[in-house]
Order: C-alpha cells, then sequence, then structure tokens
C-alpha cells in the first residue's frame, strides 16, 4: 500500500458515492416505501404506524403512504373471497389513542364477528391521527386499491375548517397526491399553498432521503417488536383527561358567532369522498364528542367546539346529507362524558363499544356486493 | 460516546499523527488525552463533579506514577513540564468558568477557581509528601492496591454509590432525595483502574519500567483507549510511544479501515440491533418463544458490535498517533468452546485477570503444602475468575450470575475437552469439522443464554425471560 493507492480509493469512493447519489435521485425513491418485511415475514399491523416515542411504542410517523399501507394487515395479499371487506377512514378517534388495537372501533367490530351476505365482515382501521378531511381523502383515494366493499367516515367539525386541510405534515408531504385530487375534484385549494413540500433533486438524492430511508428502515425494525409485542403505542397509567372548564371565548377558527361560514369548511372534500368511492357504499358518521358539564359548558361542549359553531354544523350536515342522499349518521351525544379520555373526541373501550353497538346495525343493513 | 466527539477525536488524532514533529509528540498528546479526560466526561447532577472526577483521575494517575517509580527516575528535571502541563490544564480549565464559552470543554462550569486551587495545592500537597517520604514498598503498594480496588467497589456497588452521591449532595446544599448511583458515573475509570493496578503489580514484581510522568499519564489515559479500552501493557504502550512516528500508507490505510469499519459497527449496525434488543422493558412483553430468541440474538450481536466497533475505533485512533493497541476481539462467536471465546473476547480483560487473578491463584492453590487436585483447582480459579469478571460489570447479583454462568461453562468444557480430547483426535478431519461447527453452534447459544442475567436488570425477569425462551411461560 502507499499513498497513491490511498487517495486513488478516496477519489474512487466519492465518485461511486456521487454516481449512486444521482442515479438514486433520477429514479423515485419514494416508491422504495412499497417495499415492506410486514406482511411477509411477520404480520401487517392492525392500524397506520403513528407514534413519537420509538423506543416505547415500536412504531413512528412517516409521510410516505406506499410505506404505510404496505406496513398495514389490509396489504396482506388479495383480498379473500370470502371477505366483506369494510374500511374505516378517520382521525385519532378511529386510530385508537390509548387504545389497544381490538378496543378501537374497527376491533370491536371485528370481535363481534359479524357477516353479511354470506362473507365474514372485516374491518380495518385506517384512521390517522390528524384530524383533516384531505387527509381523509388522500387516504381512501389510496385504499380504493383494495377493494373495500364499505367505507365507514367518522368525521367531526373540527375536519372541516379550510386552514386544516393542507397543514398537517402528513398531507403537506404528499403534495403530488394531493395536487391531483385538487385538480381531479376541482377542490376551491392551492396546489400551489406553501404548506404543500416539493422535493427538488437535492431532496431526492441518498443525503436528501436520509432522514425519510432511515425512517423506511426504522418501520421494518419496530415491525418486528409490533409483532412479537402486539405494542403499537405507549399507555400510560396516568394522563390528563379532557378539559371540561373553559373560558367564554366563543370564536371557531376565527369564525364568530352567529354564523358559520360554509365557504370556509371542506364540504367540497367531504363530497369528493364520496364520490371517490364510486359505488362503494359510504357511512358518514358525525363521531361522539364530550358533552362537557363544566364552567362555560353552556358557551362551549368541549374545549374543540362553541356550541354554536357545532351546533350550526350539525344542521348544514344533516341538510346536505339529506339533499345529497347520503347515508349519514349523527351519533354526537351518544358517549357520556365519564367515556372519553384525554381529547373531546377520544373514547375509552366502553365508549367504543357503545359507538361500534350502533355502527354494526348500520353494517348490517347493507345490501350485497 | 456520541458521534461528534469520535469524529473530533479522529481529527485531533490525524492532526496529531501527521502534523506534529516527534520531539513535541509525547507533550502535545498528555494536553489532548489530559483535555479529553474533561471533554469526555458526560455531565452530572452533582455540582461540580464532573470537573472533579477527570481531576481526581489526573490526581489518581500522577500519584500512582509516583508510587510506581523509583526515586531516581522522578527526577523534578525531567519531569516538571508534564507536571506543569497536567495542573495548567487543570487550571486553565477551571478560568473557562469566566469565558461564558459554550459548550465549556467540561461537561458544565467549572467550579470556582478557589476551589481548584486548593484540589491542586492538596494533589501537590500529597504528591510532595509521596516523593519525600515514601520508598515504593511493597504495603505502599499494596496500600495503593486496595485503595483504588475500593474506589472501584464504591463505584459498582448500586447501594454504595448512591450513598456517595448523597453525601456528595448534602455538601453541595441539593437535594439529597434525588441521589443515585448514575451520579457518580466516572467516565472510563474502569479502564483506568485496570491499567493503574497492572502497573502497581509490575512494580511490586520487579517488572514495571522506569517511564516518565508523562508517558505514565499517556499510557493510563491515552484518549483513544480511554473509555472502552483495550487495556494495553505498559511497556509495549511505552515502546511504540518512544519510536520515532513517521505514518505510513500502510499506518493510514489500517486507521483508515478500522475507523470506517468501527463507525459502520457503532452508529449502523448496533444503533439498528438497538432497536430490537432484549432489555428489562420488552422481556416482560414479548409474547412468543421464537420472538424471544429473535431479541436475545438481536442483544447478543448488539454487544458484540458495540464492543467491538469502539475497539475499532480505538486501534484505528491510535495507529494515526503511532500506537498499535492490542486487539480485543478475534471472531469470538465463531469459536468451538467457551474456553477459545474467553480467548477471543474482550481479550485484553481476560489476559489481564489471567495475569494478575487465575494465575497467581492457580499457582497459590497448586503448591500448597497440601495442593488440591487439579479438577477442583480449574473449578475454584474458573469460577471466580469469571465471578470477578462479572462483578466488574457491576456488583449485582445478575452479573455474579452471569459469571457462574460462564465460570462453570469453562469448568464443564475443561473437564469435557480432557476426557475427549484422545477420541476427537482420532477421528476423520470431516467428523472433526462437523463436530466443530456443532461446538460454534453451541457455544454461541451458550453465550447468548448467558447475556440474558447481562442484558436485564433483576434475577427474577431472567429467569422469567429464560423460561419463555423454552416455552415455559
Amino acid at each position: 500500500m502507499n499513498f497513491r493507492f490511498l487517495r486513488n480509493v478516496i477519489i474512487k469512493g466519492l465518485v461511486l458515492f456521487l454516481l449512486f447519489d444521482l442515479v438514486f435521485a433520477a429514479v423515485n425513491p419514494a416508491a422504495l416505501g412499497k417495499v415492506s418485511l410486514y406482511n411477509h415475514l411477520f404480520a401487517g399491523r392492525q392500524r397506520f404506524p403513528f407514534g413519537e416515542d420509538s423506543s416505547q411504542s415500536y412504531n413512528l410517523s412517516l409521510f410516505n403512504l406506499d410505506a404505510m399501507f404496505a406496513a398495514h394487515i389490509i396489504a396482506n395479499g388479495p383480498k379473500p373471497a370470502d371477505e366483506y371487506r369494510v374500511i374505516i377512514i378517520g382521525d385519532s378517534s378511529v386510530w385508537g389513542i390509548l387504545l389497544h388495537p381490538e378496543e378501537t372501533l374497527a376491533g370491536q367490530l371485528n370481535a363481534v364477528g359479524l357477516s353479511l351476505c354470506g362473507k365474514t365482515i372485516r374491518v380495518y382501521n385506517l384512521g390517522y391521527p390528524t384530524i383533516s378531511l384531505m387527509k381523509d381523502l388522500m387516504v381512501l383515494d389510496y385504499a380504493s386499491r383494495y377493494q373495500p366493499d364499505l367505507v365507514i367516515w367518522p368525521v367531526s367539525l373540527e375536519a372541516f375548517p379550510d386552514d386544516k386541510q393542507l397543514s398537517s405534515p402528513i398531507v403537506a408531504n404528499n403534495a403530488t397526491r394531493v395536487e391531483d385530487l385538487i385538480t381531479r375534484y376541482k377542490l376551491p385549494l392551492d396546489p400551489n399553498d406553501p404548506a404543500l413540500v416539493h422535493p427538488g433533486l437535492w431532496d431526492n438524492t441518498l443525503i436528501g432521503q436520509r432522514h425519510t430511508l432511515a425512517d423506511l428502515f426504522r418501520l421494518q425494525m419496530y415491525g418486528m417488536l409490533w409483532a412479537a409485542t402486539g405494542i403499537d403505542q405507549t399507555y400510560p397509567v396516568d394522563y390528563q383527561h379532557a378539559q371540561t372548564d373553559f373560558n367564554t371565548d366563543v370564536t371557531f377558527h376565527n369564525m364568530q358567532p352567529p354564523t358559520l361560514d360554509a365557504s370556509r369548511l371542506a364540504f367540497e372534500v367531504l363530497e369528493a369522498g364520496l364520490h371517490l368511492a364510486g359505488g362503494t357504499p359510504v357511512i358518514l358518521i358525525n363521531e361522539p364528542i364530550l358533552i362537557s358539564d363544566g364552567e362555560n359548558s353552556d358557551l362551549r361542549y368541549n374545549i374543540l367546539y362553541p356550541r354554536w359553531a357545532y351546533d350550526e354544523w350539525r344542521e348544514m350536515m344533516s341538510a346536505r346529507a339529506e339533499a345529497g342522499g347520503w347515508n349519514y349518521l349523527d351519533l354526537w351525544n351518544i358517549v357520556p362524558a365519564g367515556e372519553f379520555t384525554n381529547s373531546a373526541i377520544h373514547l375509552t373501550p366502553a365508549g367504543e363499544s357503545m359507538l361500534a353497538g350502533r355502527v354494526d346495525q348500520i353494517i348490517l343493513q347493507q345490501s350485497c356486493p | 460516546m456520541t458521534l461528534a466527539l469520535i469524529l473530533v477525536s479522529i481529527v485531533v488524532a490525524a492532526m496529531l499523527g501527521l502534523v506534529t514533529q516527534n520531539r513535541w509528540r509525547i507533550p502535545l498528546l498528555l494536553v489532548s488525552c489530559t483535555l479529553a479526560v474533561y471533554a469526555f466526561q458526560p455531565q452530572l447532577p452533582v455540582r461540580g463533579l464532573d470537573f472533579w472526577l477527570p481531576t481526581a483521575t489526573l490526581a489518581l494517575t500522577t500519584l500512582a506514577w509516583i508510587l510506581t517509580t523509583p526515586r531516581e527516575q522522578r527526577s523534578w528535571r525531567i519531569n516538571w513540564p508534564a507536571a506543569v502541563i497536567l495542573g495548567g490544564i487543570v487550571l486553565v480549565l477551571g478560568l473557562t468558568r469566566y469565558l461564558g464559552l459554550s459548550p465549556h470543554l467540561t461537561a458544565s462550569r467549572p467550579p470556582q477557581t478557589l476551589q481548584i486551587l486548593a484540589g491542586l495545592a492538596t494533589v501537590a500537597m500529597v504528591a510532595f509528601l509521596l516523593t519525600r517520604f515514601t520508598k515504593p514498598g511493597k504495603s505502599v503498594l499494596t496500600g495503593a492496591f486496595v485503595f483504588i480496588i475500593l474506589i472501584f467497589i464504591v463505584l459498582k456497588v448500586p447501594q454504595l454509590a448512591a450513598l456517595v452521591s448523597m453525601a456528595l449532595r448534602s455538601l453541595n446544599h441539593q437535594s439529597t432525595s434525588l441521589a443515585l448511583a448514575q451520579d457518580l458515573r466516572w467516565l472510563g475509570f474502569s479502564y483506568i483502574a485496570f491499567r493503574l493496578l497492572h502497573t502497581i503489580r509490575d512494580r511490586q514484581s520487579g517488572r514495571l519500567p522506569a517511564v516518565s510522568l508523562s508517558e505514565y499519564v499517556v499510557y493510563v489515559i491515552f484518549f483513544p483507549a480511554l473509555t472502552a479500552g483495550p487495556i494495553d501493557r505498559i511497556e509495549r504502550f511505552v515502546g511504540d510511544l518512544r519510536r520515532p512516528l513517521a505514518l505510513t500508507a500502510d499506518d493510514l490505510g489500517e486507521a483508515g479501515k478500522r475507523l470506517v469499519l468501527g463507525l459502520f459497527k457503532k452508529f449502523a449496525v448496533v444503533d439498528v440491533l438497538a432497536m430490537i434488543a432484549l432489555n428489562g422493558t420488552n422481556a416482560l412483553q414479548v409474547r412468543s418463544a421464537g420472538w424471544a430468541w429473535v431479541l436475545l440474538y438481536a442483544y447478543t450481536f448488539q454487544i458484540y458490535f458495540d464492543f467491538s466497533g469502539y475497539t475499532d475505533i480505538a486501534i484505528g485512533l491510535g495507529r494515526l498517533l503511532g500506537i498499535k493497541l492490542p486487539e480485543n476481539f478475534k471472531a469470538p462467536y465463531l469459536k468451538p468452546n467457551l474456553t477459545q471465546f474467553w480467548n477471543s473476547w474482550h481479550m485484553t480483560l481476560t489476559q489481564w485477570f489471567r495475569a494478575y487473578f487465575f494465575n497467581p491463584v492457580t499457582r497459590a492453590l497448586r503448591s500448597g503444602k497440601r495442593p488440591l487436585p487439579i479438577p477442583a483447582v480449574i473449578f475454584i480459579t474458573q469460577v471466580t475468575t469469571m465471578v470477578l469478571i462479572g462483578l466488574w460489570h457491576g456488583v449485582t447479583l445478575n452479573f455474579v450470575a452471569w459469571g457462574l454462568w460462564h465460570g462453570l461453562g469453562l469448568f464443564v468444557h475443561n473437564r469435557w475437552s480432557d476426557l475427549t480430547r484422545a477420541r476427537f483426535t482420532a477421528l476423520s478431519p470431516h467428523w472433526q469439522a462437523a463436530l466443530n461447527v456443532g461446538g460454534v453452534l453451541l457455544t454461541f447459544n451458550f453465550i447468548a443464554l448467558g447475556w440474558v442475567f447481562f442484558a436485564l436488570p433483576g434475577l427474577s425477569i431472567s429467569v422469567h425471560f429464560l423460561r419463555l425462551l423454552f416455552g415455559l411461560v
């Protein structure tokens, strides 16, 4: 070995790295998300990857929809012929914050062991802890390839304001998908919204993608612990319960009573979802909320909703459902305040059971595909 | 150690190796190593302790040099630069408290200058008294040996460490209720203690070469090997140190290879394995024997790559500085029996225990008036050696259990190989190869099962996990 040899090794190494980097950037690195050990080496997850404390929850949040679906049990091979496939999209209440997978709405519906049209009803939890109709639409769009027979879509007013549509990280980091949906359904959202992240050439290189690639890899590794333990989130022994005392503020997303401005609510996104589902029936549910009896509860139902705004939105929903022939269930008040956990929309297992008791009846009323 | 610290170490080592002329080599190494003792020390909740512990490292090392060096070799005329460098660095680091530097070179803001001056004066006084009034006689050296062992015991017994933390917190007017054993994390003390004990014992037996203060300090706190070894021998180390430094392409190539390999092991392989490796939490969560084995194997490889990665980095850094540190690992998981495993796992530690415990005890047991039978000697020495190695990691029942596991394993293997050696050598090469493969698998799994005690925090959880591994839960 001499110094010239060492110099050549370093130069060649750098050149090879540079070349590999450029090739990597030229192909679509995001497609790597489809490569997954889930559903092959170990079981798919019962719900989407989500979590901040990975070393405790054996889970993590990422924005790669391919990887999220590939890690989900719904991607476990073709749909069985004897399966009546139900998907539930929605926010954190569907995903099941503080709930074990079997305690969520999907888990409880599966536990009942329902069947329809001679097929076993299998319910898939496709909720994700971000409250935005645009996110739901994006998930629904992707999920349609898994041939659902029925879509259950619990929503809440907080998912409707226009400022909630593009701001959540999972939406912002899927700009291409979002732009496509905006164009396809002529949604009144700006495809050039600065919130949407458009990766450049550098972002697509190996160095630019290092965090994304690391996340994809960590997702696979934590999949082993998910399979080994069944744990996909942390369950604190004690947590702060949902607020029941409020101040006198009654504004809602800068809207003042008495009129809720419908033009600032993303009904178009909701309608796009119903349209996207095509022939697949969709059950829209106004999900249960905490109805507080604490201080200033005459002004607010909970920390999310002033009464005036929520009441008006419910009226709008009912009117639009009737006019549009939506399959709409207003279940906003079926769960007592004691069955909420750390937020105005997160239910206890018993609360989820109450909800499931209503939803399973609706599922069984569906006509055969 | 963080990646940033390792990268800084690489840059420093490369600069020292490539730039410095030979006459400045040892002084600059002394400065770098002394600064590293402070820089590597993690922040501690007891006020000022993360400054005082590195200072205590320097004080202990200096005093040990005085005790282990013949009077005629302790000439002030030769050694004053090293003493001034050491004292000067402590003082200058202490003065950085007034510079408002962030981050400090020390883990937190250094204590008040007056306290540091008092500390330095105390060390100087003790050094003066030792120089003036003691000869490095057997009893003094034995006293020093016992003193270092006592510090070690205090640090490694959680209850004692917590008590000391409580006392230090009380002195500092900090809450004693928050005292924890981890408050006394003294970076590198385990390895420093081994080096000091080695020089003291070799001085007692007359094998220690005469070295200057700067050479001695650089040997004890050589920054590449400060946190995780390897434990070199002073005569070999000083031989390299005194040799003129002329880095060749081979040195640079080997250093680069070891550094890249070490960084890859430490920050790619280990970080990945750490996600799924066995720990006190997932041991109670895992639901099936199959997955339990996956977690255990992940830990088995994690601990190997972690430790051998550090060793690669240390060897690479050493090579840049012209020091060929000894190897610590030699494909240990590919060995066909436990004896060979322990000849290739953390080799410098086992060599240390062999030299300073196993061999002397064996000699003592076999050379008395009524020597014990050989199997009894082997049993006693192997079990006690392995239990001591276990206790070196921490004075807990789990480390005792781990030591017993290996001690008994070594004894059984020793007896078995004695019984079967003749038959084994009579076998055809094919059969020998097949038995070797079987031996590798058996040994690997035996070692992996032993890691259960090492990885988990208590005996009951260890037993639970072992039962789970064999489908008994």
